[in-house]
């Protein structure tokens, strides 16, 4: 057994570097094929519709992007990528698109994730950055925090559409 | 005395450097470029650091990468451990790099002292094995966090190497080697929607004790696959309970060696500290049975 042991882990070192190209090559076209041309964004799920409750309904959402977009232009992290953005626009469109996950009466109308993002050099710490000033607003509107996550948990695939610098 | 000192010495070192790796940190928010290459991760999504100074829970390593230093950046962080028992006690102080997301580094040194049982076996009142890890873990695929539209876990593997300094009373009590490395494949996953951290691991080891015993024994000389695993449930962004499992081989004759098991729970105030206190039953060691007792660890970095 022991004998097998080193060998599996040149053989994951060896994998690593394989790994990080061909995933990026295979991401790519699931990315656009998952967020692309099946669905804009994420799908709505008839099974969060408590969890649209919990946060307040439609006006509870509009209250909340608020705070949401207040903090995304308040972090260094996330501001340049807002500061030139039509912001009221977004945080109708994202109104729209939470309210959809969360089986809400709406319908998104908006682009979809990956062409909107498209060129923005987004990188996985600004999409964790942008987590966390969300979180930070859903805290502040006492959405409890289970229903935080399982918003978070429809939200987080997107990364896939979202961040586009390795 | 003089053990003891060099085990001060080492805490000092070691908080010393964390406290170089906070203010390295905030030279880089200084930079004009705030929190740009640093810090990215989700608060708690680097883990603890586990006994051997690795990232995982507090008995055993995650597929997760330590610190929180996400993909195009590092992070580091220290720690120190104090686990006490009935009739022992260890003290535990290590640092840890991660890389990318990709890589993590980790050193620590555990400083197991026998107290009374050290006068009762003839070695001396508090009389202390000394053991240092080196360790490196990889992550080979998967996202623990950001894939939560899949069932597929992240997964990674490491080795610890394991050196402890009392080769001749080890040698007594039957064991083969005063060094070893042990081999571990682990996945981890977080399921959001549930608020929930699954971890298991399988570990290749020789080791007696983690080590503190030496490796190998009278009774098995071989590498054995032991399993350990976790489970933590997020109460907030800054709190988290769980409990762990780790099983252990039992290679000396001289002494039965039991399952560990622990209960904890996780406070991360910020990304630059967290405390980790649980209650852990550690079973029979050497001649004393039923140990269990409390283990604290403070971690800081970023």
């Amino acid at each position: 057994m022991y004998k097998i042991l080193p060998c599996a882990l040149l053989l994951a070192a060896g994998l690593m570097a394989g790994t990080t190209v061909s995933a990026q090559t295979a991401m790519q076209p699931a990315g656009s094929n998952a967020g692309g041309d099946a669905y804009p964004t994420a799908p709505r799920d008839p099974s969060l519709k408590p969890v649209f409750e919990q946060f307040g309904g439609k006006p509870g959402l509009v209250a909340l992007m608020n705070d949401f977009m207040d903090n995304l232009m308040a972090d260094p992290v996330t501001r340049p990528f807002f500061q030139n953005a039509d912001r009221e626009h977004i945080k109708v469109e994202l109104v729209d698109q939470f309210c959809v996950i969360l089986d809400g009466p709406c319908s998104y109308t908006g682009r979809d994730m990956a062409s909107v993002h498209r060129g923005m050099n987004v990188d996985r710490a600004d999409f964790n950055a942008l987590v966390e000033d969300l979180q930070k607003a859903m805290s502040k509107h006492d959405i409890p925090f289970r229903a935080q996550n399982k918003l978070l948990a429809k939200l987080a695939p997107m990364n896939r559409q979202i961040i586009t610098k390795p | 005395m003089h053990k003891f000192r060099r085990q001060k010495l080492l805490l000092v070192g070691a908080l010393a450097l964390a406290g170089g790796l906070v203010s390295l940190q905030a030279i880089a928010a200084d930079g004009g470029d705030p929190a740009d290459n640093v810090s990215g991760k989700l608060l708690l999504t680097g883990g603890v650091s586990q006994i051997e100074g690795s990232a995982g829970g507090g008995l055993t390593p995650w597929a997760l990468i330590g610190s929180y230093g996400t993909q195009g950046q590092f992070g580091a962080n220290a720690f120190y451990t104090r686990v006490n028992v009935q009739d022992y006690h260890l003290d535990d102080a290590g640092a840890m790099f991660g890389i990318d997301n990709r890589v993590e580094f980790s050193v620590a040194q555990q400083r197991f002292d026998t107290e009374d049982v050290g006068a009762a076996l003839g070695l001396g009142r508090g009389f202390s094995f000394r053991q240092n890890v080196i360790g490196v873990k990889v992550r080979l695929f998967g996202d623990a966090v950001l894939d939560q539209d899949s069932w597929m876990p992240q997964v990674s593997v490491g080795a610890q190497y394991k050196s402890n300094n009392q080769g001749a009373v080890l040698h007594a009590i039957g064991a083969k080697s005063d060094h070893g490395t042990d081999y571990y494949i682990s996945a981890t996953k977080l399921f959001l929607s549930q608020s929930l951290l699954l971890d298991a691991t399988v570990r290749f080891t020789k080791a007696n004790q983690i080590g503190i015993l030496g490796f190998g024994g009278d009774k098995h000389n071989s590498y054995q696959a032991e399993f350990e695993g976790s489970v933590a449930y997020l109460l907030s962004r800054n709190w988290a309970i769980g409990a762990e499992y780790r099983q252990k081989p039992n290679n000396l004759g001289i002494a039965k060696e039991d399952d560990w098991y622990d209960a904890f729970v996780a406070w991360a105030p910020t990304k630059h500290v967290s405390l980790t206190l649980a209650y852990a039953d550690l079973g029979n060691i050497v001649i004393k049975d039923n140990q269990h007792g409390l283990y604290a660890s403070v971690q800081v970095g970023f």
